[in-house]
């Protein structure tokens, strides 16, 4: 009996390889078991090497697995690209069409199994998946029946005979396998998982349904990888809210559309990546000057240029902090978690109505396309606060005047009153303005609205802009990251305890502004410090020693060949740095 | 009832005396009052460039944004409030150069805004650069032994684009152009007006003289059918573009309001922002 378990299914794109991999994690998401998906794929429709990498446990993972227990292979291909992954006693389970072979010498078994010939001789070639999955599930003893909820969602609106088929093929993979496997049907057997329902779901879709719950009703977007999910999502739920999804011209038009409806009252968001933010920055610095509220999302991919499309990276921290010309109040911040994807979301439409600013939630491939399982989100967790919108009847102004909406103010933030409304007439300019947003290039007023604006974020209150594993007071290394990376990190974290090293662990969350106070602490209390990042040149590395100091001590550990980290890279880059 | 009086505000145009914009200011401030609006119930959303002051130089809500962005932002606060009248308003280095993408989605999105073009084929506030509509051979500062490239002829682009309300008029001529702004304005859809609107300063070529001895009115044209999309198209050709009246509408199109599925009836800005408890475990169950 096992607890955690390895599975990796591969083959050509376009031959179905996503949905083998989802029928075969949905159902297991319903036994209760906790997955962490990730799908490695390329920028074409069809062809080219596609894998779906699922983790499968009875505890919360949040990272790839290390190595690999089950590869399911549709094509050679697959067996050569992945098979250094497989584990001592792993096994090989290949479509017997393509005569598959595994390297000599291994202690690997391979079963090839006829995928397409018994899915040929069930009706059609197209349930070879389904025989796949049977046939993998029948190595895990597990019960054929769980799949018959799943398959009728998935192929109901075809009809009863297709999800009889599919049925039929997935029993079929199951008893072939079986006869095949023998007395050794008990080695990779799973243990019970707890049964409850969690939702599975991807970090694009939890900022999606983050920006529901936060209010969004509006959204314009460019279609992008890997942000694309966002607005497809919403495209499908804002309508029956009354709202809607705007498909622009390009990024400029979504994000300045985004800005117009913002200031006109809805909370309306865009979404993007790398080359997507790039376009952008002029309109982030408009929201900015003129005190716009303004929700973008990036999904950070490899970069520069069109770089790696469909990569994990993080090279995007840098831009997203300081891309825009000029100087203007931003909060930028990085969920860790599908949960935190949500949770951020939500709270980034109430920053930027309160701090009257753009909110930039930063995630990555990994996080946003990333499949998990989710604990329950809590309802009662969202709140919708709008900070100083004026909302009552206004009293007449003197004759001609303008409505005060930047008022300089002790904490910076000025009333601000929405167009349509009696009384609160008032201009909104990128131009440097006066109090009544006309524009002005005194000095003095210069000076003023400039400290307004930047004042700001001073108070900036923010929940766990830290997360903080801090079990030492006095740490032989203080592992630090944001993004993804945090379930690496965790790991990595408990086999270096194991060794006998002290090491705490902090996840950055609000990496603008940058939670020097919280970190301070951490970094003093420790003798070395370690940044795990995605990138090539130690962006948050910069940025800590930047903001706390103690460079002597920063030491970094950078990856930026588009895969993400795995544990035990960080163990070992950690052990050799240490 | 508001007249245009209540539009004005104490600012004084930072434009050269007799600068053409003043015009289309006024017949702002006249039309808005003609269609029976409240200042506070207009929006003029506006670019960069000496035109793009106007948003300034209005008393309503006023949104002066960055080059050539005039229209998205204009759209983005339709779709949040569809009570609002949007004008957009720039220049032709604004609307045909840097923006000339969103130009041509916006008329076929055909959000129910209005956007007026102050086209004077110069580039001014930068003292006196080419524009896309500039004639081959206009010298300027960045053209000096002559343009090479041909001036786009913006009204037919924009019939091509699938374009619902197409008008063009002539700074001097307040009373048409405030009639055609009205008309803008009433029409359900995306109204686009091109204003012949002279710099006085850096177009020694194109100048009111120029402007009255070319432009054909549509009025003096026997038959002529602004709701004919072909008749609009040869008669642009015929005259080079220069014509001034209503060229072209079409009141059967619906606008993007009108047509986005399940896009709510009262302005987006009322809505409730709270998910219910029912939704949200609705939304919740997808997932599981």
């Amino acid at each position: 009996m096992i607890s955690q378990l390895s599975w990796k299914v591969g083959g050509q794109q376009g031959e179905g390889i996503e949905s083998t991999g989802e029928i075969f994690s949905i159902a297991l998401n319903r036994l209760g078991y906790y997955l962490y998906g990730y799908r490695h794929f390329s920028s074409r429709i069809k062809g080219g090497h596609t894998n779906n990498k699922i983790r499968v446990s009875t505890t919360q993972v949040r990272s790839v697995a290390d190595d690999l227990d089950i590869l399911v292979a549709f094509d050679q291909e697959t067996i050569d690209f992945n098979f250094h992954e497989l584990r001592d006693g792993g096994i090989v389970l290949a479509d017997a069409k393509f005569n598959p072979t595994i390297p000599e010498g291994s202690n690997v078994t391979l079963y090839a199994v006829p995928f397409t010939d018994i899915a040929t001789n069930l009706g059609t070639s197209l349930m070879k998946n389904m025989v796949a999955v049977g046939a993998s599930s029948a190595v895990l003893d597990l019960d054929i029946d769980v799949y018959q909820e799943v398959v009728e969602e998935i192929f109901g609106r075809k009809g009863q005979q297709v999800v009889e088929k599919n049925m039929e093929a997935l029993r079929a993979g199951a008893q072939f396998m079986k006869e095949q496997l023998g007395d050794s049907i008990q080695t990779m057997k799973l243990e019970k998982a707890d049964g409850k329902k969690r939702m599975f779901m991807i970090g694009n879709d939890a900022i999606a349904l983050g920006a529901l719950a936060g209010g969004a009703r509006f959204m314009a977007a460019y279609p992008i990888t890997p942000a694309s999910e966002i607005m497809e999502y919403l495209i499908k739920k804002l309508p029956s809210l009354g709202g809607a999804v705007i498909q622009t011209e390009d990024e400029i038009a979504a994000c300045t559309m985004a800005i117009g409806a913002n200031y006109a009252g809805v909370r309306t968001l865009t979404a993007s990546a790398g080359p997507g933010l790039s376009l952008m920055m002029e309109a982030i610095g408009l929201a900015g000057m003129t005190e716009t509220p303004v929700v973008i999302v990036n999904t950070q991919r490899g970069g520069p240029s069109t770089g790696l499309p469909t990569k994990q990276e993080q090279s995007d921290l840098m831009a997203m902090i300081y891309g825009t010309h000029g100087e203007i109040p931003k909060i930028v911040i990085a969920p860790s978690t599908v949960q935190e994807a949500f949770y951020d979301t939500v709270e980034a439409f109430n920053l930027a109505e309160e701090y009257q600013c753009p909110v930039i939630v930063l995630s990555d491939l990994q996080l946003s396309l990333g499949k998990q399982t989710v604990e329950p989100l809590e309802y009662d967790k969202i709140e919708i606060r709008r900070g100083k919108l004026v909302t009552g009847e206004l009293p007449a102004l003197p004759d001609k005047e303008n409505f005060k909406r930047y008022e300089v103010t002790e904490d910076g933030i000025s009333p601000r009153v929405l167009p349509g409304t009696p009384n609160g007439i008032h201009h909104v300019t990128g131009v440097e303005h006066a109090e009544t947003g006309r524009p002005s290039e005194s000095a003095a007023n210069r000076i003023a609205q400039m400290d307004k604006r930047l004042r700001k974020l001073k108070h900036l209150k923010f929940n766990t802009p830290v997360h903080k594993q801090v079990k030492h007071e006095e740490a032989d290394v203080l592992l630090v990251g944001f993004n993804s990376t945090r379930g690496a990190i965790e790991e990595a974290m408990e086999r270096l305890e194991l060794d006998g090293l002290k090491v705490n662990h902090a996840h950055i969350r609000l990496v603008h502004p940058f939670p020097t106070e919280e970190m301070l602490p951490l970094v003093q209390t420790a003798k070395k410090i370690i940044v795990v990042e995605q990138n090539a040149t130690g962006q948050l590395a910069s940025l800590l020693k930047m903001n706390v100091g103690h460079a002597d001590k920063v030491r970094s550990i950078l990856k930026y060949d588009g895969n993400p980290f795995l544990p035990n890279e960080v163990y070992t880059k950690c052990k050799e740095l240490l | 009832m508001a007249t245009f009086k209540d539009f004005r505000n104490d600012v004084k145009p930072n434009w050269c005396p007799g600068c053409g914009d003043f015009s289309v200011q006024a017949a702002i401030q006249r039309a808005a009052a003609n269609v029976g609006l409240e200042p506070h119930q207009l929006a003029i959303v506006s670019g960069i460039g000496c035109s793009g002051r106007i948003s300034g130089y209005i008393h309503s809500y006023g949104f002066h944004g960055i080059h050539g962005r005039a229209l998205p932002i204009a759209q983005g606060v339709k779709m949040a409030n569809r009570d609002l009248t949007v004008i957009a308003a720039g220049g032709d280095g604004d609307g045909f150069a840097i923006g000339t993408g969103h130009t041509i989605h916006a008329i076929r999105r055909n959000i129910d805004i209005t956007y007026i073009v102050m086209d004077n084929h110069i580039y001014g506030l930068t003292k006196g650069q080419t524009s896309p509509r500039s004639e081959v051979g206009f010298k300027t500062k960045s053209t000096p032994q002559g343009s090479v490239e041909p001036a786009l002829s913006i009204m037919e682009m924009a019939l091509s684009a699938g374009a619902t309300f197409v008008a063009q008029s002539f700074s001097s001529d307040l009373k048409e152009l405030t009639q055609l702004i009205e008309e803008g304005i009433k029409h359900k859809g995306f109204s686009l007006i091109n204003v012949f609107s002279p710099c006085v300063t850096y177009n020694k070529v194109n100048t009111y003289d120029w402007f009255k001895e070319n432009l054909v009115s549509l009025n003096a044209i026997e038959g002529y059918d602004p709701s004919n999309r072909d008749m609009a198209m040869q008669t642009l050709m015929k005259h080079k573009g220069l014509v001034t009246g209503l060229i072209y509408q079409n009141k059967e199109q619906k606008s993007y309001q009108d047509l986005a599925h399940g896009y709510s009836e009262t302005p987006l800005v009322d809505a409730d922002l709270q998910l219910s408890k029912e939704k949200f475990d609705q939304l919740v169950a997808e997932f599981m």
